[in-house]
């Protein structure tokens, strides 16, 4: 099990990263682990606003379907459409070319509350006991 | 008994598409000579599908659709063929009478839209069903009309709002639904209008009742509940439950799936369940066809009766019987005066009716008492069996069914037993539900089932916790036995194929 | 007691592994004063006594005949179809592997349920013209009250359908059941609820569709039998962002435009006439098709192709995670039925016709239904399809100077049904019965018929 030191998470296990003026989010190691294979994923809308806990999507294995939910408020820049032919992508790389969306925050201080590495790993051995 | 290397079945037979063959063909509409044909009518060319836009369907002989049907059937397990211990699903022997019931062209062939009084068989034995199941479940009446057990939730569901409609209180919003309830429980809620809210279960597997209470109050519409539960479990405190719900205004909708355990043993009506559905292809007998077609009724209190969906059978006042045809009609359809509407064309599924009434007919009060009593026995039986092997989760006398953990072993999952029991001629139990147990392995072995069976069903599971041990691939790589391997689910969905696709090249 | 698997012996055994006496103890969880009740149900029956109360109930099914010797002849339509069913189909279907398997949940332990459905979903997307089909709903009806539904979580905002007045009577019934709870619009355009009236065309129902709608809901056939020219309804409905919902007749789809050439987004049917007895109104089969590019919006089960551990060919449930055991009350429905044995019953009716018998058949009920038209024509009191000169399908309206009922009362002691009264939906019509004509009928019957209509209206006239 892997925990990108580099980036920041909460507890609905997704994971952001500061790329510039925006934040990357995706999903952990973990949160890929115990979907399983991914088969499937639904992007939001590219140029809508959400706020910091909103859903923003869902990540579909064969038995389970988990929504995800903004780390962050702010505007949705991008989405990571090269998913649609390579879900698996999630479960190869969840730090890398498996990322979900691009955020332009509208308060970036938000940022600073998530959880830092070691925390996430901590708050995750706890789940599995 | 170890049967894993004998190849239990026939092979997979190709689609009808890839043996057709142009100009085969298997049936014939018309061999009448033309001058007793009816005239031709010139057709409306505009609208008319044209020759090279015909559809693609398949050309077989009958013999190639006998033997393609034949061995596909074959392929399948079925209670016909093997013990189906499916949890929550009452997978009980179908009595054959019933298909020659159903079959009886008077009833088969009957037009659902034939005058009443040209009706009255089809319409007695609907009468007769609506009593018998309003007897059973201790209601006030009772209406055929929905098809399956979720149409009955979102009928109870649909009920509740126009209660509460009925009676101008329009800010209860919300439906209590246990965490260990059917899938479908949450979503009726959500096509009802309503919304969701979960009620954990305690530690003896009943409905929290300290969370419960918690939760009711003004804006709760009402509380779902399947009982037994779906842990196999008679809720203990299940009158504190519905006392609670209904003290702060809420009705109690009963999901009727496990109704298998309390025939003739106590009557949900006469707990405080003030709504529920029956699931005629799980307790009454009915085939479940490969996952349908069912039906499931749904029983009232009184003072909901009027809200049922239509029509009901009533019988016929005779003075309100306007036709020549009056000394015919003994029964006739009903719109109850505030019904929630029609959940279907026509009238329920006819079909399903007329065989839970057969085999409702053939019990009586003693036999449904037997029904669940053995039922249950049958399942005590098995659990004692089971649990030192596969640790069942809740200890206490079960009714109809129990639930395992199936990851009997390190590096063992649920579904690996479960796909390990094919092997052993077992259809596997239901897997990873309810959702509150890991690993979940629900077993439900119904009244139909002798002894030998359950002993032997049993003795596979202690062998596959012996091969779980001693060759854990065995298991990973079951089934062995099967027409085929294990199947690619993750490619189903990646790669999706929903319709045989033509060749360029194919003949037409 | 019947259907029980052990003897006494086996049961005294069971309790002594479980080291209790009598069976009632298992039962202490249970609220002692309701348990055990005495239940007033009819004193239990043999399987020959059964059958003995069957048939005699099924010789209460009558339409009164005064002559014992003539089968009875149902011009009955309206939905529910008396069609040919060739032997094979219930041979086949009735098979107890087919019959009494559970959902295909062990997809290795149900290649026959699963591959014949997915025989069943090509078979009809052939059919249609369509490129996915599900085989989940109970009929036609609540097919079109979940096209609906889907229509809505499809088109983002919109959150009216408009239905053709000309849709089933008694679907557009279901359709505000399931419809109205969740607060989705629900507007009728042109119903054809006065004697004469035609009901919608096509110019009305799409002045009704507006930024609000999410889709169009149109029969066709029609409810009255009608063939209507839609070439060109898709792109209306298109243009102005929703979706077209069309509801058909799937014997009429083989010889008519497919839904999937004239630009349909969702097709819905009732799939009774594809070998599926009437029995009285159920169980049947609701056809249900789509896009693939709306299939993860779309309710119920669906089969798909993938491959063993050996590479070999076979067939599972698939995109479950739209359904309800998985996404709970976030589910695209709370469907759980799969129609498995009314969509084999389909997949061997349409194996067996092939596509020339499945045409043949179309054709029959077409010129079957415009001779019988003509010959109820020419009786003076009579006439068809009154205001209209539309082509019609298997189905037409007949008016006659006698009130329909009376009309039915009359003719059935000569062993015919003549059709359903339009009374029955649309109250002011009075004397306007729907009558169906299929490829089950001889020139001799609608002869038969015609004559007896005839004799009937005549007498009226004395």
């Amino acid at each position: 099990m892997t925990f990108d030191s580099n980036v920041k998470y909460q507890e609905s296990h997704e994971w952001s990263r500061k790329d510039g003026d925006f934040i990357v989010v995706g999903i952990s190691d973990y949160a890929q682990d115990s979907l399983g294979d991914v088969v499937y994923i639904e992007h939001p809308e590219v140029g809508s606003m959400k706020k910091k806990g909103d859903p923003f999507g869902v990540v579909e294995s064969v038995k389970a379907a988990s929504d995800v939910y903004m780390p962050i408020g702010g505007e949705i820049v991008e989405v990571n459409t090269a998913l649609d032919d390579n879900p698996a992508n999630v479960n190869e790389a969840p730090f890398g070319n498996g990322w979900l969306i691009k955020v332009k925050p509208s308060d970036p201080s938000e940022y600073d509350g998530l959880m830092s590495s070691d925390d996430y790993q901590e708050y995750a051995k706890g789940l599995e006991d | 008994m170890s049967r894993h290397d004998e190849n239990l079945h026939a092979a997979i037979p190709a689609l009808l598409y890839e043996i057709s063959r142009p100009g085969r063909r298997a049936t014939r509409i018309s061999a009448v000579a033309a001058r007793e044909e009816v005239p031709e009518t010139a057709l409306p060319q505009a609208l008319i599908r044209s020759e090279d836009e015909q559809p693609k369907l398949p050309e077989v002989s009958e013999l190639d659709a006998v033997r393609h049907f034949t061995l596909l059937s074959q392929t399948n397990m079925s209670i016909d063929t093997n013990f189906y211990p499916l949890g929550s699903c009452t997978m009980k022997y179908n009595p054959k009478v019933n298909e020659v019931a159903a079959a009886v062209p008077g009833f088969a062939n009957h037009h659902p839209l034939a005058p009443e009084w040209a009706s009255q068989g089809s319409l007695a034995v609907m009468y007769r069903l609506q009593e018998m199941l309003a007897e059973i479940g201790g209601f006030s009446g009772v209406s055929l009309e929905p098809a399956a057990g979720a149409q009955g939730e979102f009928t109870g569901n649909l009920i509740i709002r126009a209660y509460h409609q009925s009676r101008g209180d329009a800010g209860r919003r919300k439906i209590l639904v246990p965490d260990s309830a059917h899938g479908t429980n949450p979503a009726s809620v959500s096509m009802a209008g309503y919304e969701a809210v979960e009620i954990p279960s305690d530690s003896n597997g009943n409905i929290d009742l300290g969370a419960l209470k918690a939760a009711c109050g003004d804006d709760v519409a009402g509380l779902m509940v399947t009982n037994p539960n779906t842990l196999g479990l008679f809720e203990e405190h299940l009158v504190q439950v519905t006392r609670a719900v209904h003290e702060c205004g809420g009705l109690v909708y009963g999901d009727g799936a496990n109704l298998n355990a309390i025939l003739g043993i106590v009557r949900p009506g006469d707990l405080g369940i003030d709504l529920m559905h029956f699931n005629l292809h799980k307790t009454f007998s009915t085939p479940h066809g490969g996952g349908g077609p069912g039906a499931g009724p749904v029983g009232a209190r009184a003072d909901l009766v009027e809200f049922l969906p239509g029509p009901i059978v009533v019988r016929a006042d005779p003075a309100a019987i306007a036709d020549a045809n009056r000394d015919q009609s003994t029964y006739r359809f009903h719109m109850p005066a505030h019904s929630i509407g029609r959940l279907k064309a026509f009238h329920g599924n006819f079909g399903v009716l007329l065989r839970a009434y057969v085999y409702i007919s053939m019990h009586g009060a003693a036999g449904m008492r037997s029904i669940s009593e053995n039922a249950v026995l049958n399942a005590n039986y098995l659990k004692k069996l089971v649990d030192p092997v596969f640790p069942v989760r809740f200890k206490r006398t079960c009714m109809h069914e129990f639930v395992a953990n199936g990851a009997v072993h390190d590096g063992i999952a649920t579904m690996d037993v479960a796909k390990r029991l094919l092997d052993y001629g077992f259809h596997a139990p239901t897997v990873y539900f309810p959702l509150i147990v890991k690993e979940a392995l629900m077993i439900e072995p119904t009244e139909s089932e002798n002894r030998e069976t359950l002993d032997a069903f049993a003795h596979a599971l202690s062998e596959i916790a012996r091969e779980a041990t001693e060759n854990p691939d065995l298991l990973h790589h079951a089934p062995h036995t099967t027409p085929l391997s294990r199947l690619d689910e993750v490619q189903a969905v990646r790669k999706l194929v929903l319709r045989y696709e033509h060749r360029q090249d194919e003949r037409t | 007691m019947p259907y029980i698997g052990n003897t006494n012996a086996d049961r005294i055994a069971m309790l002594g592994a479980l080291g209790i006496q009598k069976i009632d103890e298992l039962f202490a969880d249970i609220p002692e004063a309701n348990r055990f009740p005495d239940l007033n149900l009819p004193p239990a029956r043999s399987e020959m006594e059964i059958l003995r109360d069957i048939d005699e109930l099924a010789l209460r099914n009558t339409c009164g005949s005064a002559i014992p010797d003539r089968p009875i002849l149902s011009f009955a339509g309206a939905g529910a179809y008396q069609h040919f069913i060739p032997s094979v189909v219930s041979y086949l279907a009735g098979r107890g592997e087919f019959t009494t398997a559970y959902t295909p949940y062990q997809a290795e332990a149900s290649q026959g349920t699963l591959q014949a459905i997915f025989e069943y979903q090509s078979m009809l997307c052939d059919l249609l013209d369509m490129e996915v089909v599900n085989a989940s709903h109970y009929d036609g009806a609540t097919a079109v009250a979940e096209a609906a539904i889907m229509a809505v979580r499809s088109t983002r905002g919109r959150d009216k359908i408009v239905f053709s007045g000309t849709l089933h009577p008694e679907y557009i019934e279901v359709a505000r059941t399931y419809l109205q709870p969740q607060g989705i619009g629900i507007e009728v355009v042109g119903s054809p609820e006065s004697p004469g009236s035609p009901g919608a065309d096509v110019a009305e129902v799409l002045a009704a569709v507006d930024q609000s709608t999410a889709a169009l809901i149109v029969q066709n056939p029609d409810f009255l039998g009608r063939v209507h020219d839609i070439s060109g309804l898709a792109d209306e409905i298109h243009t102005r962002g929703a979706l077209l919902v069309l509801h058909v007749d799937p014997i009429a789809t083989a010889l008519f435009k497919s839904p999937g050439s004239l630009g349909a987004d969702i097709v819905t049917g009732e799939g009774q006439p594809l070998g599926i007895p009437l029995s009285f109104g159920g169980p049947y089969l609701g056809i249900f098709a789509t896009r693939l590019s709306l299939v993860r919006k779309m309710p119920g089960r669906v089969v798909g192709q993938t491959t063993d551990t050996e590479g070999r060919r076979g067939f599972v449930l698939t995109l479950s995670t739209r359904e309800q055991h998985i996404r709970r009350e976030k589910a695209t429905s709370n469907i759980c039925t799969n129609q498995g044995l009314m969509a084999l019953r389909a997949a061997i009716y349409l194996a067996t016709m092939g596509p020339c018998g499945l045409r043949e058949v179309a054709e029959r009920c077409y010129r079957n239904a415009h001779y019988a038209a003509d010959q109820l024509a020419e009786i003076p009191g009579c006439s068809v399809n009154t205001g209209t000169t539309t082509p019609h399908f298997k189905e037409f309206v007949l008016t006659t100077s006698l009130p329909a009922d009376t009309l039915i009362s009359r003719v059935a002691g000569k062993g015919v049904i003549p059709g359903v009264p339009l009374s029955r939906y649309f109250p002011r019509r009075t004397h306007d019965l729907l009558v169906a004509v299929t490829e089950i009928s001889t020139r001799q019957d609608i002869d038969y018929f015609a004559e007896t209509v005839r004799t009937a209206v005549e007498t009226a006239g004395e």
